[in-house]
């Protein structure tokens, strides 16, 4: 009886493989208009190549603009997946089994753009390769070197080991590409002993990747924290953009997993309590977030020093006020009054508080790089920067090339993890419940304590 | 080991400009243009800082020569991150143009706005072709620059001296910048000599560093005017 039930939602699971299988024609008009995009920064970008940093709107002392704001943003957003689908794995979170793999994806997909944007901020990208050949370990960018390759090999194996099951099952179904899923399936065939040693090394990732992001965007931070420039010298920049990553990260996320919902039509998987309980979670770093950035500008104010308050007006009445308060608003203001109740903590409200705290988040970024440069510590040069075309269109062309491989990933596999909604109908209700006795006092005990 | 240090007498510098032409000329400094220089991309290894002080009808208005300060811990070097820009035994602050990936982070990390990007290939004017100095190394685009204190002109001086079989001494080597000031406001020798003209003026209660506070240890030590001692350390 059992195993019929379990036949007939394996048969409903299998709408899962729809995206991969068919294809409409709204998809190629989807591709067409990234990839013209796409193509427009990769032009952009040749002609930086070609001409020099002078196509920018880079100055002295404005050394850093898009670029780095780009790095240190699609940085943070890849702190959407695998940290929370870690998270939400290691504390048995049930209604993580239908958004962790939307969530690893971003993770290891944006990280090519975060490098790339420095890579793309090289006068000399042609001596790219000096980095590992002359590397310099007391420069936090070569840390950040580091901590970001290993966190692209983490992530990407902790994106990939939760794929083999499904991988098998695509490769069982024999539709396309058989060869590649043959080779990436390793022989799974779904045995108990298989199983346990998936999960496993699943939780061994889960485990190992949690410090690893923290690190990478701390790292990111000292970038900026380890020199002596006003408001960028902060002992706070490390575990602020941290929190601003995993901010950003949950907002990125929710985005995703909305157009995915509305694209292939899985209501039914990515259901309003997903959104209410990432809403929650991202209404939590809201409030980190506001505490973080009061505690940061108090400080400055507070101890006035004049080098650290030539940045500060800056933001808050200077040149940059309209970025600084779009900041506010949109990081904190809209997503506050949105999420604070569960009324508006709905698909379409943590969508709104999603995209307002992306723009605020890019914002935020940009607030931290150029104002302290604008304003350097001898107080004789100051700078202003405006961005060109070419800033511009590659900043674009990264953000359309990584919505391309998304939908492109979701082509090739299931956006969502099929033996793991699957695990959660057949052996997640009784494991919760046993748990849930562990935590409950036991009948003997009950029995002593009313006995006199 | 000498260690170079230059000595900069506010008092007698009358912002002329003939310091920078100096150094433009001696270390094949690209032309810049009008559109270019209004965006803030020239290049000027010294840089004469006007700074304006006080509102009309009492306006002040002072000049600082600001050369790269060769610190004796810069913190440029320290976030490079392929060794691209270093401090030799004598106390120089280092650029290695071949080497340099172009990130600019140690002129973001400079607290003294110090250092140059190439943000495109250099060029010069045709008829001033001839005129670049052979001892100095032009720069391709997407590379940082800075003053050297003339350091090629100390691989000359050296071979001097060896050839004469001689101490090298204080006049042997002077920067374009110091031979050129035609107020004599500029002073160039041996720090760790205590008898050089340099050392004995920084004695000074009248000089200063530049910020300082920073702990930087600037090798460029500047004495200021009389009654305003201090006024740059803000």
């Amino acid at each position: 009886m059992a195993h019929t039930e379990s036949n007939q939602s394996l048969n409903a699971d299998y709408r899962l493989f729809d995206p991969v299988e068919r294809t409409g024609t709204a998809f190629y008009l989807v591709v067409a208009t990234l990839l013209a995009v796409a193509g427009w920064g990769f032009y952009a970008w040749t002609r930086q190549l070609e001409e020099g940093l002078c196509v920018t709107g880079l100055n002295r002392p404005v050394y850093w603009g898009f670029y780095i704001t780009n790095f240190v943003f699609f940085i943070g957003i890849s702190h959407a997946g695998t940290l929370i689908s870690a998270i939400l794995r290691l504390c048995h979170a049930e209604w993580r089994r239908s958004i962790t793999r939307a969530a690893e994806v971003i993770t290891v997909l944006v990280l090519f753009f975060g490098v790339g944007n420095i890579i793309m901020d090289l006068g000399r990208t042609d001596r790219l390769l000096n980095v590992v050949l002359h590397g310099q370990f007391r420069s936090p960018l070569l840390w950040d070197v580091t901590s970001v390759s290993i966190y692209l090999t983490a992530s990407s194996i902790y994106l990939y080991l939760p794929l083999i099951p499904d991988i098998a099952m695509l490769r069982d179904r024999g539709m396309k590409f058989k060869w590649l899923y043959r080779m990436l399936a390793l022989g799974w065939s779904g045995t108990e002993s298989q199983h346990r040693i998936l999960n496993r090394a699943i939780s061994i990732m889960a485990i190992a990747v949690i410090p690893i992001a923290i690190s990478v965007h701390t790292v990111v931070s000292w970038v900026f924290a380890m020199t002596v420039q006003p408001m960028w010298h902060s002992t706070i920049f490390g575990p602020y953009f941290v929190a601003g990553a995993i901010f950003s990260g949950i907002a990125a996320l929710i985005i995703a997993m909305a157009l995915i919902r509305k694209a292939y039509h899985l209501e039914a998987y990515l259901k309003p309590i997903h959104f209410n309980h990432l809403g929650t979670l991202l209404f939590v770093m809201t409030l980190l977030w506001f505490y973080f950035t009061f505690a940061e500008h108090l400080t400055s104010y507070y101890g006035a020093e004049p080098a650290h308050m030539a940045v500060f007006w800056m933001k808050v009445s200077g040149k940059f006020a309209w970025a600084f308060w779009t900041m506010v608003v949109t990081c904190f203001v809209i997503p506050f009054v949105i999420l604070c109740n569960r009324w508006t903590r709905t698909v379409s409200g943590t969508v709104i508080a999603s995209v307002s705290i992306t723009i605020g988040m890019w914002l935020e970024r940009f607030t931290i790089v150029v104002p302290t440069l604008a304003n350097p510590r001898l107080p004789y040069e100051k700078g202003i920067y405006h961005p060109t075309w070419v800033e511009v269109s590659i900043t674009a062309g990264c953000v359309a090339a990584f919505i391309l491989l998304y939908i492109l990933f979701t082509k090739l596999f299931p956006i969502v993890s099929i033996w793991e909604v699957q695990e959660g109908r057949e052996r997640a209700l009784a494991d919760a419940e046993e748990r849930i006795r562990v935590y409950l006092p036991s009948e003997d005990v009950r029995l002593q304590e009313t006995t006199p | 080991m000498p260690k170079w240090g230059m000595v900069i007498d506010l008092d007698k510098c009358t912002g002329c400009q003939a310091c920078v032409v100096a150094c433009k000329t001696e270390n094949n400094i690209p032309f810049s243009t009008p559109e270019q220089a209004e965006m803030g991309r020239t290049i000027s290894w010294i840089e004469i800082i006007p700074i304006m002080e006080g509102e009309y009808p009492r306006p002040k208005l002072r000049y600082l020569p600001r050369p790269c300060l060769q610190c004796d811990h810069p913190p440029c070097i320290k976030v490079c991150p392929v060794y691209a820009t270093y401090r030799n035994p004598e106390g120089l602050v280092g650029q290695v143009y071949s080497r340099c990936i172009g990130c600019r982070y140690c002129t973001a990390a400079c607290p003294y706005t110090a250092k140059y990007f190439n943000w495109s290939a250099p060029t010069w004017a045709k008829e001033f072709e001839p005129c670049l100095n052979p001892d100095v190394s032009k720069r391709p685009k997407g590379v940082v620059e800075k003053c050297t204190f003339c350091h090629h002109r100390l691989q000359k001086a050296k071979e001097k001296v060896k050839a004469e079989g001689r101490e090298l001494k204080d006049e042997d080597y002077v920067p374009a910048c110091v031979q050129t000031c035609p107020a004599g406001a500029m002073y160039f020798g041996d720090l760790d000599n205590p008898n050089s003209k340099v050392t004995q003026q920084t004695k000074s209660p009248r000089a200063f560093r530049l910020l300082e506070e920073l702990g930087t240890e600037p090798k460029v030590i500047y004495l200021t005017e009389g009654e305003w001692h201090g006024a740059y350390r803000k």
